[in-house]
């Protein structure tokens, strides 16, 4: 079978100071899945997702993106590849002074030129996409409740239609409704539009219900990636622990009893 | 028919019906040339449109949008519209985005510039009023935790009152120093220059040591501790605010005023009248130095003089009031923290309302001891 990555890292190397997060961290990004990442507090999930997305500089290795290598990319490139990708940052990280609309549009007015009543529908239909009133639209982030922040982070990263999503731990701090709601939403969205979706998460049941595909962070690179089925053969012993603990129990179980409906 | 090199439509029509072929890749990147090319297209009393999708290469949710927007309109004019050849794909899409037309307000609503305009001078007036009164109840507030912890001073926090000396007032020594050094020099300068007229050249003296002691010196004091420490403390107690630091700290038993406010009130209180000692001192060695140098007065001189030219209550005037705007400064700076709310926002204005309230307030109030002092004769 051959998938085409769009992203893949090789020998990537992290370090704040004489701390080294990442040594020889290899993982590869498969256009069309879903792909999570896991690992205990403090292996480096979000440094690895801020070294992708270039917010952090690597100390070594090599980051292919859509076939270019970062770092060797002109400003003209990298502007290119951000118009192609979303990234939905844990608490929605919404510009303030903006309300919901103008935070989706503010990538529609950078990047492209159209008449404000097409980015007015544009965002209209995004508000619709990720599930948000209507009345949500001209609201400010303050006035949002936590769970529809993140709805309007979503569809402030879907404004340009991007061909891969990056959630940073999309469901923390969600009550179970919520967080299943926006795993069905993500899933959704990722059949509609066809996304890939990049995500870093400690929730159990998102990774049962929507990836495809989980890596695991671990001695500083990634120690297996694989889906959930072949996660539960790991001898690994932190693995085992993740997923035959008492909350990877409970979610495989509710995987397999189907909900009533 | 409209063109773009990646992006267009091809219509054919008859009399009774519309043929419409999207090519190319309709997405968000020609959303404006696609809806300029949609936006020439009109039922004119035709029965059926069809849209053919299948020479289509790319499309994503701006594209769908403006597709199925377009149809709309048509079905709305009185044609029947089919979507013919779309994959399964874009059909999930179309009726993804046909079930998010909903429009929405992308702004709040603004009414009428007339009506804005005075509605936003009473929102401004009653909000002065109710601040005002809500200072005096803080005031009311620090003035009974400072009571509080006088009868029980095991209660005062001393290492961040200390900390909060040092900050406010060892490390604004030079600025402030500066400051009132080039003040002082400019007074001398300017006040030599017009005495020099009716050859009272030498009461320049006079001029720098009363005006320093009574006045400048303590004013200029302020103005740069409301700018540069008013403003701290409103920026630190306002992003406690809003990462819930101040809520976290009630549920653990403790009092933010006790804890927040009083250490900085308490800071100002002591360290005002030694900024200000320190700022008229430095005034009058920039004036003498002036003095010095353009009226060739010697330093053993000037000395002299300043001692003939000020009593004892022109000092004394000083230290009765730089303990009342250190007061105000640090109480101000501290109210407006604890005001924050929601955003980042909220801080930058509330940062600076304080410097502007801490700057007036104390103005107004020095004019209100100038005029009790002069009826008291001192």
């Amino acid at each position: 079978m051959t998938r085409e990555a769009i992203i893949s890292v090789r020998g990537l190397r992290n370090q704040f100071g004489p701390q080294v997060i990442h040594d020889h961290l290899d993982l590869d990004i498969y256009r069309g899945e879903v792909l999570g990442i896991v690992g205990g507090s403090g292996t480096g999930k979000s440094v690895l997702l801020r070294t992708i997305l270039g917010i952090n500089r690597a100390a070594a290795g090599r980051i292919e993106i859509f076939g270019k290598v970062r770092g060797e990319m002109t400003r003209a490139e990298e502007q290119s590849i951000e118009r192609r990708w979303g990234v939905l940052f844990q608490d929605g990280a919404l510009f303030s002074s903006l309300t919901v609309a103008q935070n989706i549009q503010v990538a529609l007015k950078e990047h492209l030129h159209m008449p404000q009543k097409l980015m007015d529908e544009i965002a209209a239909v995004k508000i619709g996409l990720v599930g948000l009133p209507p009345e949500a639209g001209p609201k400010f982030p303050s006035e949002l409740s936590g769970g529809m922040r993140k709805r309007a982070g979503l569809a402030r990263a879907l404004a340009l239609d991007p061909e891969i999503v990056f959630l940073d731990e999309p469901t923390a701090g969600l009550d179970p409704i919520g967080a299943s709601a926006f795993d069905e939403l993500i899933k959704n969205l990722q059949a509609t539009l066809g996304l890939t979706v990049f995500m870093v998460t400690h929730d159990l049941d998102s990774l049962y219900a929507i990836c495809d595909r989980i890596a695991v962070l671990a001695e500083k690179k990634v120690l297996v990636t694989g889906t959930i089925q072949e996660m539960m053969t790991q001898e690994h012993p932190w693995i085992r622990e993740y997923f035959h603990g008492p909350r990877g129990r409970a979610a495989m179980a509710a995987k397999s009893t189907p909900p009533r409906s | 028919m409209t063109g773009d090199a990646q992006a267009w439509l091809d219509v054919s029509e008859d009399a009774s019906s519309l043929m419409l072929r999207p090519q190319g890749d309709w997405v968000v990147r020609h959303a404006e040339t696609i809806d300029k090319a949609l936006g020439a297209i009109h039922a004119l009393d035709r029965r059926a449109a069809t849209f053919d999708l299948s020479h289509l290469t790319r499309l994503d949710t701006a594209g769908a949008w403006l597709l199925y927007r377009t149809g709309r309109s048509l079905e709305r004019a009185g044609a029947k519209v089919t979507y013919a050849g779309a994959t399964a794909a874009q059909s999930t899409l179309l009726n993804a985005v046909a079930k998010s037309d909903r429009p929405i307000a992308p702004t709040p609503r603004v009414g009428n510039v007339l009506t804005n305009l005075i509605v936003r001078m009473g929102s401004a007036l009653s909000e002065g009023g109710r601040t005002a009164l809500d200072l005096v109840g803080f005031f009311g507030l620090v003035l009974e935790t400072l009571a509080k912890t006088i009868i029980n001073p095991f209660r005062m926090r001393v290492t961040s009152t200390v900390y909060h000396m040092e900050q406010t007032g060892l490390n604004a020594v030079p600025i402030v120093s500066l400051i009132s050094f080039l003040i002082g020099a400019v007074l001398a300068f300017q006040g030599s220059e017009q005495l020099r007229r009716f050859g009272g050249e030498i009461f320049t003296v006079n001029l720098v040591a009363v005006s320093f002691l009574r006045e400048i010196g303590i004013l200029l004091t302020a103005i740069m501790v409301a700018g540069r420490s008013g403003s701290a403390f409103t920026a630190q107690i306002g992003s406690m605010k809003l990462r819930e630091e101040i809520d976290a700290m009630r549920t653990l038993g403790l009092d933010p005023m006790e804890v927040l406010v009083l250490p900085r009130v308490i800071s100002l209180l002591i360290m005002m009248p030694i900024l200000g000692f320190i700022s008229a001192m430095m005034g009058l060695l920039g004036g003498g130095m002036v003095v010095w140098m353009e009226l060739g007065m010697s330093p053993a001189m000037y000395i002299e003089r300043v001692k003939d030219a000020i009593g004892v209550w022109d000092a004394g005037v000083a230290f009765i009031k730089a303990p009342v705007f250190g007061l105000l400064i640090a109480m101000i700076g501290c109210f407006e923290g604890l005001k924050v709310e929601g955003s980042a926002e909220s801080v930058g204005q509330r940062t600076t309302a304080s410097v502007v309230e801490g700057i007036f307030t104390v103005i107004v109030i020095d004019a209100f001891f100038s005029i009790m002092f002069v009826k008291l004769g001192i």
